[in-house]
């Protein structure tokens, strides 16, 4: 819970999900390259696809589809969108 | 014209924004490629002329931010500010944005825009744009940004001449963006302050130079106001009601993409309809777990067959076609023993070999080009990362290893398809571990004479398998060492766009293949043609006028039998390899290669076979004095290594030797083209020394452990 707000991390997200950036931890430093590329506090994505062998996960974002590995963005709080 | 008078205009972007597509519409065939001193990165230049005035263009590398966290961003980075020692400073940058990807392409933007240089936009993909229904509004965006927004579709010409036209008068006169980041708002909020506070006294300051000073940047305000108490007071109390604020400075990413966001829904309302449904349903079928996968392996089946086999016939003609130019020349040489040798077996071998990379390395490019112009390779990357991304890799290293399996030159020249510098070395760094087909004639000889005759054909077939997988299993240990070791530099995570699918633009793909194909001639090409010289050289010397005489002297005395089964030229031959250096290093080096069971016939054989192991059945032909023409399916080369001797009479070889000298010939770097292409690659002989030390090292020590248990094993 972060604010009222029911949070889950980011590699829990299954396909099909919609998600909203609660928080992004200021203290991994492996996490700015994911910010640059727009997954910032506020950005609203779509799980679009989860590769064959279960990651990485590919997520519609800001207008484009962007890949990334779970296991590497650990430490980016989402809250689902119903 | 002098460099220094000539303006420099830099395309600078996100990767994949359609820079290079625009360099090649800009520059057409007055390309240069080179390196950035010490790094990998590669510096592509090139000129135009336009209206009677000219400029150079350079194609800055794809930057997803300004703020650098890998050596190759760094030298971008480097480059777009003009650091000295990279390039000349650049006049002009043209940003260019992918119309869209409108909001990271504007973060980036926002950056550039704050660092203060003069920009013009061109803003790239208006035509998906066009094609799927949303119009931009390109008036407004160049409004909002402060500069000049020319929309170009570079494969199709448009709007080339409004940019080259805008260029000049932006070169002429600079345009920076009229652009008030205003990105934090406790910042904003404290600069609005100030501003108004130093309003009252009738202090008329830009916010700029308010922001640069709450931010610590500059101190010039405090300068100002010192004589004013009160007023540094309020800046000082300002500033420290700031230092609350976590990331205060104007580079937090969120701030930045918030602006962005504005922006971009003021120009173009809708994005929804950006989702492209021909991607969608193509990636269906193609990023599925069933069908994506049968058919990324039947691309990959025809990427390989294609190398494999199309390069052959290509490459055949080309050795005949320095053969036949060698007849020709050798009339007019045959008087001078030593230019006849120098000419035909030195210098017209060594372009030779050159040549020979070219089928594969077009065919390879061709392939890569086209699956990039399509969008494939990054959805092939996408279903390959993690099988790749546990031994440190990822997704799309399958290309350049599984290239390198016809051949490391053009797989290590592939890695360039490697996002991250870390992990393209690294893929430089094994991909000649992977099994190429230079290596298969070694395999079927010595398989052909100690396997199939004591076990069969089956085994014959599992021993070949065996040894293609050889080096795929030393290249895991060896990355997750390489990486923990010896490559420096924080790993970024792996981060990949998948672009809508397209047909690929056809000069685009001729333009990657031809400069490719050139840079190697040029660079790693000299380097080869030089080794060749020198290896050369080594085989040749020492050489007297009575040496040939002394050896048909000696042919006469051997017994008659021995006659029979060895010709007089492939006597002299042999005879003259052993007395050269090579032949005496050879035997000098014998010792430190008896605990692999090899004699000095073998490790001469391995020397020789340093420069290209393409040559290895041949030079065994000449050891073992059947002359240098023989194949690996030669039975008199066969029956001659299955009886060769050690001087007290023991085999030479059996079994195991047979596959230590197997495993040697599949872990060694025996091609001086791999090494010159290493070189070319990471642009520094570090590289390939390190390269060559480690794949030596690693090849003898597993030659002496497989000869040692087998005479453990058999007693
Ligand atoms: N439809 C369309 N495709 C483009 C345009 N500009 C570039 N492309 C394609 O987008 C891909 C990436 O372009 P490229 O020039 O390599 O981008 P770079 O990474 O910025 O150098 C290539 O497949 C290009 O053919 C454009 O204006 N319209
Ligand atoms: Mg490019």
């Amino acid at each position: 819970m972060v604010g009222g707000v029911e949070t889950i991390g980011f590699s829990e997200l299954k396909q099909g999900m919609r998600g909203r950036v609660v928080s992004v931890d200021p203290h991994a430093p492996a996490l700015l390259r994911l910010q640059e590329m727009g997954l910032t506090e506020g950005a609203e994505f779509l799980v679009d696809k989860v590769a064959p062998l279960g990651d990485p996960v590919e997520i519609f974002l800001r207008g484009y589809r962007l890949c990334l590995r779970k296991h590497e963005a650990v430490g980016i709080l989402v809250e689902v969108i119903k | 014209m002098i460099a220094t008078d000539t303006r420099l205009v830099a395309l600078v972007g996100n990767p994949n924004a359609g820079k290079t597509s625009l360099f090649n519409a800009l520059t057409g065939a007055s390309q240069r490629v080179g390196n950035y001193p010490g790094v990998t990165v590669e510096k592509v230049t090139g000129h135009v002329r336009f209206e009677g005035k000219e400029f150079d263009v350079i194609d800055v590398p794809g930057l997803y931010s300004l703020q650098p966290q890998s050596a190759d961003e760094e030298v971008a980075a480097g480059v777009v500010h003009g650091e000295p020692g990279l390039s000349q400073k650049p006049d002009l940058l043209v940003c260019v944005l992918d119309a869209t990807n409108l909001e990271r392409n504007l973060f980036f933007f926002s950056q550039l825009a704050e660092a203060g240089h003069p920009i013009v936009v061109a803003l790239t993909m208006t035509d998906l744009l066009a094609k799927h229904g949303t119009p931009i509004d390109q008036a407004r965006l160049s409004r909002l940004l402060g500069v000049d927004v020319i929309p170009v579709v570079a494969h199709k010409g448009t709007g080339i001449k409004e940019l080259e036209r805008a260029i000049l008068d932006n070169l002429e006169h600079p345009m920076v963006p009229a652009f008030d980041v205003g990105l934090k708002p406790e910042l904003d909020a404290q600069v609005d302050a100030i501003a108004e506070r130093l309003a009252r006294d009738a202090f008329d300051v830009e916010r700029s130079t308010i922001r640069d000073s709450l931010s610590g940047e500059s101190t010039e305000l405090d300068e100002r106001l010192a004589p004013f108490p009160e007023l540094s007071e309020a800046l000082e109390e300002a500033r420290s009601s700031l230092a609350s604020v976590p990331d205060k400075g104007c580079t937090d990413p969120a701030s930045r993409y918030n602006w962005a966001a504005r922006i971009r829904r003021q120009v173009l309302p809708d994005a929804s309809l950006k989702r492209i449904r021909t991607s969608d349903r193509i990636d269906a079928l193609l990023i599925n777990r069933f069908t994506g996968m049968i058919v990324f392996a039947a691309v990959m089946f025809v990427v390989f067959q294609s190398i494999y086999t199309l390069a052959g016939p290509l490459m055949d003609g080309i050795g005949a076609g320095f053969e036949w130019l060698g007849d020709l020349i050798r009339p007019w040489l045959s008087g001078v023993p030593v230019l006849e040798s120098l000419v035909i077996d030195g210098l017209l071998t060594g372009v030779g070999s050159v040549l020979t990379f070219l089928p594969q390395i077009i065919i390879l490019f061709l392939f890569i080009a086209i699956l990039e112009g399509t969008g494939y390779l990054a959805r092939a990357a996408f279903l390959m990362d993690r099988l790749l991304g546990w031994c440190g890799l990822n997704g799309r290293a399958f290309i350049p290893l599984l290239s390198s399996f016809a051949c490391a030159v053009p797989g290590i020249m592939a890695a360039r398809v490697m996002p991250d510098p870390k992990s393209r070395l690294a893929t430089i760094l094994v991909s000649p571990l992977m099994s190429c087909s230079a290596r298969l004639p070694v395999y079927i000889l010595l398989i052909g004479a100690f396997i199939q005759p004591r076990y069969g054909a089956l085994w014959a077939g599992v021993a070949l398998f065996g040894m293609h997988l050889v080096g795929l299993a030393v290249a895991i240990p060896v990355v997750a060492l390489l990486n923990r070791g010896v490559l420096k530099g924080r790993r970024l995570p792996f981060v990949l766009e998948l672009p809508p699918y397209q047909w690929p633009k056809w000069r685009d793909v001729f333009l990657t293949v031809f400069s490719r194909a050139k840079v190697f001639v040029q660079t790693a090409g000299t380097i080869i043609v030089v080794l060749s010289l020198v290896i050369w050289f080594l085989g040749y010397f020492p050489r007297s006028e009575g040496d040939e005489e002394r050896y048909r002297g000696e042919y006469t005395t051997l017994t008659s039998a021995t006659r029979k089964h060895i010709e007089e030229e492939n006597y002299i031959r042999q005879r003259q390899i052993e007395n050269s250096f090579l032949g005496r290093i050879g035997k000098a080096i014998e010792p430190a290669f008896l605990p692999a069971g090899f004699d000095w016939r073998l490790s001469t054989t391995i020397l020789m076979a340093f420069p290209a192991r393409e040559v290895v059945v041949s030079s065994l032909g000449i050891i073992f004095s059947l002359g240098g023409e023989v194949d690996e399916a030669n039975t008199d080369l066969r029956t001659a290594i299955q009886d060769a001797r050690w001087p007290d009479g023991r085999p030479l070889m059996n079994g195991w030797t047979a596959v230590g000298f197997m495993v040697f010939f599949a872990l060694c770097c025996q091609c001086m083209a791999t090494l010159a292409a290493v070189k070319r690659e990471t642009n520094s002989w570090k590289w390939p020394v390190f390269m060559f030390t480690y794949m030596t090292g690693l090849a003898y020590l597993a030659a002496v452990a497989i000869h040692q248990v087998g005479l453990l094993l058999s007693g």
